[in-house]
């Protein structure tokens, strides 16, 4: 360890920073930090705490909006939800640990984001995981895979938080990274939320929960904020090792003091363990802590002060309790056999100063930690790819003959299969909120003791982002939004996961500032502030870097969740099947960055579909108020496969009593592009039947209705100025496709079903 | 009536089970800390699921020994109702209130989903408002679910009616693609010899409410406020209960159980 080193020529390198970095840390301290202060510099100015090459980027994220109660900058983001419920909720990455030990690194992912949402004051209430792999034709990608899912499931359902949603992609690009976000909501009383803020000079600094050891020193310095190497399996010993059950404890235990009154503020103990706590909670109120780490309980012995600043030993939480209140706290922890430590208090000024055996070994601002870090502007230059991938002919790609024989198989793609291998192996019923489980477009949970629900979903195309990165960021919030809709919510507010390569390649950052700029221009135009996040760069190994993925998170609310709640599946014989927005059917326009183009043809391509916000809103808004006054009995978004896929997966059937349905569809030959006025049917000479089945055009929305409720339908539809097209009717075993009168697919759904549901075991056996 | 929701460290159904007791059922109901000692003033005992412990020895192992066990027994003996789900169903098995072990599951993966079980006996304290041979659809949620028991145990409990729920096909066909875990038999829960203790796999719990699609788990609570009540109709009279005197198999775990 560096600070028991003798100082070396370059100390700088030990802690990952630089020699200018190192310069500033001289110009903050008034002198050179010694080797404990410079390991905490090394850890508070690394790019995963530090933000430091992305925050001058995040300042364009819309972040305020009434609902807003807290904002990015805390533990988590607050969105009030009416009836003084307020939801906390954020997403964040456990990509490198994931790689490198997939049980644990995704499990301390979950553990992780569980913290931030009880440090609010908040019951967590929900989990949902957002991950991306290598194709499953690799062993390695199988492990991970399987190792990541086992991982999630483990902390998860051992705390007792429901996983209840999520995605699942599979891209050659992830194969040497792969993408582990966790995404975490809880419920709060409005006017019970905490923060983490050390207050009120001489108020107790409190260290609960699990005592302190040398696991995941250097988890946010050294794996987070570098790429891999062919050594990257070398930094196992980095990453921590997760006890969901002490986590339990601890929650309970937290909840139960923070009702005391006896909490001024408090904060979970996540990457840069003590150091990122402390100097975040000193920086955060405008007071100083003063820790004496004697005090901090240990599972070692022999740990040097630097160990244990830098610890990331998983389950602890740092408390500012009021001053007289400490057997109040340690009356609480004692009941779940818990430890809660005295370990220091907050002091006048704002200096984080560190005691052991009565010597100070480091006495630094907190702000210079949490705050000071330096801004970087890195050049940016548009990545060579793309000029190929724009300029590629759409005209030169042949129509496949067989067309029902390319619904099947990208049904039995992974990217599209069937998911339950996964969400099987995650409790999404503890607490009793579920209502729509996972599996349909957003999962949905009750508000017990309201009306009220919750609609949840995270949504990011990889492939999209790559071909265009400001198109595909907005693409992905225009997703999460409407799979949001189409659960009979509205959408309330983002959470983004940034996962990106190295951003001191030049590319990396232009793909990354194109990509918030995307996501800013989309979380404006449907009125989702983004109060929180994550950004995981350098995820690169041996040069490769994976596809610029931003993850979105999304919270909406659903008035009424009895009347409301919606799912994606047919129900009844003899509905009606409509399409609410654009019928597309024009090949450069949907198929580009399709997973049609990937599955059939081999090619990541074209530009990603195109996307006019101001029609996505009026869709929504058609949609939502179509479900409020119960006309619809199912909404499904297209996404991935187009709407061949989208009328399949409708047909499958849910859970319980919703059996698998046939439908019978008659396409017009083309309808109007997106963007097009409403109704607008003139064909377009450009259409294609490939492009028409399996096109990504956006802001679509397929659902079903009562025949009695098409006059009422059509009305709301012009009202909001939404294209819509009745398209067919529920019933039969099959899914019949026609375009212009002429058949084109007809397959059994029950055919379907099985090779989309068999899939992704059968490639995991 | 009062209910006694009891809770180790690391339950995590406790307040899933106290909801449908107290919000569903509108029963009077507590939470019991597993380090009292008492069950004075309660009508009946659920053990909720969860981790307890974490788990991280054979399941239920650690909690049989936690301080509120001695009154389930003496609640058991005393002839009153006693539920275990999942994590309450393996501690009840080491605490040998119940006979056989569980394994984990034959996949060796957690599973989440529906299944569906069949009451196999419709006249004790926890069924008495199904009908027998009735088919019921409740999810499970559980890594060792896969209920074992030699031989002999096995002869008992399906001879004297005490196998309460297997799992089922939709139709209530016994098949062994209808059995989610390995479970001998297909055994889902079963009942001690005086018939006052079950031990479930499957969450009746979060079944319970139409809201949330599945309400085929309620009628297990309603049959023990009926019971209780005494407004059961049939009460089950273990057939050989008067004759055979074999003592329970208690659930030793050990080794050869596995994990």
């Amino acid at each position: 360890m560096a600070a028991d080193r003798k100082a070396t020529a370059r100390p700088w390198e030990e802690v990952g920073l630089t020699h200018e970095e190192y310069g500033r840390i001289e110009g903050l301290l008034g002198r050179p930090p010694n080797p404990v202060e410079l390991g905490l510099f090394g850890l508070m100015w690394s790019e995963h705490c530090s933000y430091k090459t992305s925050k001058s980027s995040l300042k364009k994220l819309p972040t305020r909006g009434p609902r807003v109660v807290q904002g990015p900058g805390e533990n988590a983001g607050v969105v009030d939800i009416g009836d003084g419920i307020a939801v906390a909720f954020k997403i964040e990455s456990h990509n490198h640990p994931s790689f490198i030990e997939p049980y644990q690194g995704a499990a301390t992912g979950v553990g992780g984001i569980l913290r931030d949402i009880f440090a609010m004051g908040a019951r967590p209430i929900a989990i949902l995981d957002s991950l991306r792999f290598g194709e499953l034709d690799e062993g390695k990608n199988r492990w991970l895979f399987g190792g990541v899912v086992g991982g999630i499931g483990g902390y998860g359902n051992c705390f007792g938080c429901p996983t209840v949603g999520g995605e699942v992609y599979f891209e050659p690009s992830y194969r040497g990274n792969p993408l582990v976000n966790a995404m975490c909501v809880g419920l709060v009383d409005r006017d019970q939320v905490f923060y983490g803020r050390a207050e009120g000079e001489g108020n107790p600094l409190i260290l609960v929960g699990s005592k302190t050891g040398r696991d995941g020193i250097h988890g946010a310095s050294l794996l987070a904020s570098k790429e891999f190497d062919e050594r990257a399996e070398e930094r196992r010993p980095a990453v921590q090792v997760g006890d969901p059950f002490l986590e339990k404890l601890l929650l309970e235990a937290c909840l139960e003091l923070l009702n005391t009154g006896a909490v001024v503020g408090l904060t979970d103990l996540g990457a840069a363990g003590l150091t990122s706590a402390a100097s975040e909670m000193a920086s955060r109120g405008g007071h100083g802590l003063e820790i004496d780490l004697d005090k901090v309980p240990r599972r070692e012995t022999g740990m040097t002060p630097y160990e244990v600043m830098l610890s990331e030993s998983q389950e602890r939480m740092l408390v500012v309790a009021r001053a007289g209140r400490e057997d109040d706290v340690r009356r609480v922890f004692a009941k779940w056999d818990l430890d809660a430590a005295v370990v220091g208090r907050v002091t006048a000024g704002g200096r984080l100063r560190v005691l052991e055996k009565g010597r100070v070994v480091a006495d630094v601002p907190a702000a210079a930690l949490a705050k000071d870090a330096p801004v970087y502007e890195r050049p940016e230059a548009e990545p060579a790819y793309l000029d190929k991938t724009r300029a590629f002919d759409f005209a030169a790609l042949p129509v496949p003959a067989d067309l029902a024989g390319v619904l099947v198989r990208l049904l039995a793609a992974p990217d599209i299969a069937d998911k339950s291998w996964v969400y099987q192996q995650y409790d999404h019923f503890i607490l009793t909120n579920t209502v729509v489980r996972p599996g349909s477009d957003a999962a949905v949970l009750r508000l017990k003791g309201t009306r009220r629900g919750l609609a949840l979903t995270t949504d990011g195309n990889g492939r999209y982002v790559y071909l265009d990165p400001r198109a595909g960021a907005a693409i992905a919030v225009a997703e999460a939004a409407r799979n949001v809709v189409c659960s009979g919510a509205e959408p309330l507010a983002v959470t983004n996961c940034l996962n990106f390569g190295n951003p001191e390649r030049p590319e990396i950052m232009w793909q990354f500032r194109r990509t918030v700029e995307g996501l800013a221009e989309a979380c404006r135009a449907l009125g989702t502030p983004v109060t929180g996040g994550n950004v995981s760069f350098y995820n690169e190994t041996l040069g490769e870097n994976i596809y610029p993925t931003p993850v979105i998170g999304l919270v909406g609310v659903l008035e009424d969740v009895e009347r409301d709640q919606t799912t994606q599946w047919f129900k009844d014989e003899g509905d009606l099947v409509a399409l609410l927005g654009p019928l597309g059917g024009v090949p450069a326009v949907g198929l580009g960055g399709s997973e049609y183009l990937k599955v059939v043809h081999g090619l990541v391509a074209g530009r990603p579909p195109a996307l006019d916000l101001d029609l996505e809103a009026r869709v929504h808004r058609a949609c939502l108020r179509a479900i409020r006054a119960g006309l619809v009995k199912s909404a499904h978004d297209v996404s991935d496969g187009g709407l061949a896929v989208t009328l399949a997966e409708a047909c499958f059937g849910g859970p319980g009593e919703n059996a698998p349905v046939g439908a019978a569809i008659e396409l017009p030959a083309a309808g109007p592009v997106a963007g097009g006025a409403a109704g607008d049917a003139t064909s377009s000479p450009a259409a294609r039947l490939d492009a028409i089945l399996f096109g990504e055009d956006q802001s679509r929305i397929v659902v079903s209705l009562d025949p009695a409720g098409a006059a009422r339908l059509r009305r709301i539809a012009a009202e909001e100025d939404a294209p819509l097209t009745v398209i067919g009717r529920v019933g039969g075993q099959a899914l019949k496709i026609a375009v212009a009168g002429r058949p084109v697919i007809e397959r059994p759904v029950a055919a379907l079903k099985k090779l989309w549901k068999e899939a992704i075991p059968w490639l995991m056996k | 009536m009062r209910w006694a929701v009891v809770v180790f460290p690391g339950t995590n159904c406790e307040l899933d089970c106290h909801h449908v007791v107290a919000d569903v059922l509108g029963q009077p109901a507590d939470f019991v800390w597993h380090k009292d000692t008492s069950l004075d003033g309660f009508d009946a005992v659920v053990l909720p699921g969860g981790f307890s412990y974490g788990d991280y020895l054979r399941t239920g192992a650690i909690a049989r020994f936690s301080p509120i066990m001695g009154a389930v027994e003496e609640f058991a003996a005393a002839g009153r109702p006693v539920i275990g789900i999942c994590n309450g169903f393996q501690i009840l098995l080491e605490a040998g209130l119940l006979p056989g072990a569980m394994r984990r599951n034959d996949n060796l993966k957690f599973r989440c989903h529906d299944v569906h079980l069949r009451v196999e006996n419709a006249a004790t304290p926890f069924t008495n408002r199904c009908r027998p041979g009735q088919v019921l659809r409740i999810p499970i949620k559980h890594g060792e679910g896969n209920y074992h028991a030699d031989r002999a145990t096995l002869e008992e409990l399906e001879r004297n009616g005490r196998v309460v729920f297997r799992y089922v096909a939709p139709d209530g066909a016994v098949t062994p693609a209808a059995n989610p875990n390995g479970s001998l038999n297909n055994i889902a829960g079963i009942i001690n010899e005086r018939g006052n203790v079950l031990g479930m796999m499957p969450h009746p719990e979060i079944a319970a409410e139409r809201l949330l699609g599945m309400e085929d788990g309620r009628p297990i609570f309603e049959s023990i406020v009926a019971y209780v009540e005494g407004t059961a109709g049939a009460r089950w009279v273990p057939a050989a209960a008067a004759r055979a005197r074999s003592r329970e198999t208690p659930g030793k775990g050990g080794a050869a159980d596995g994990r």
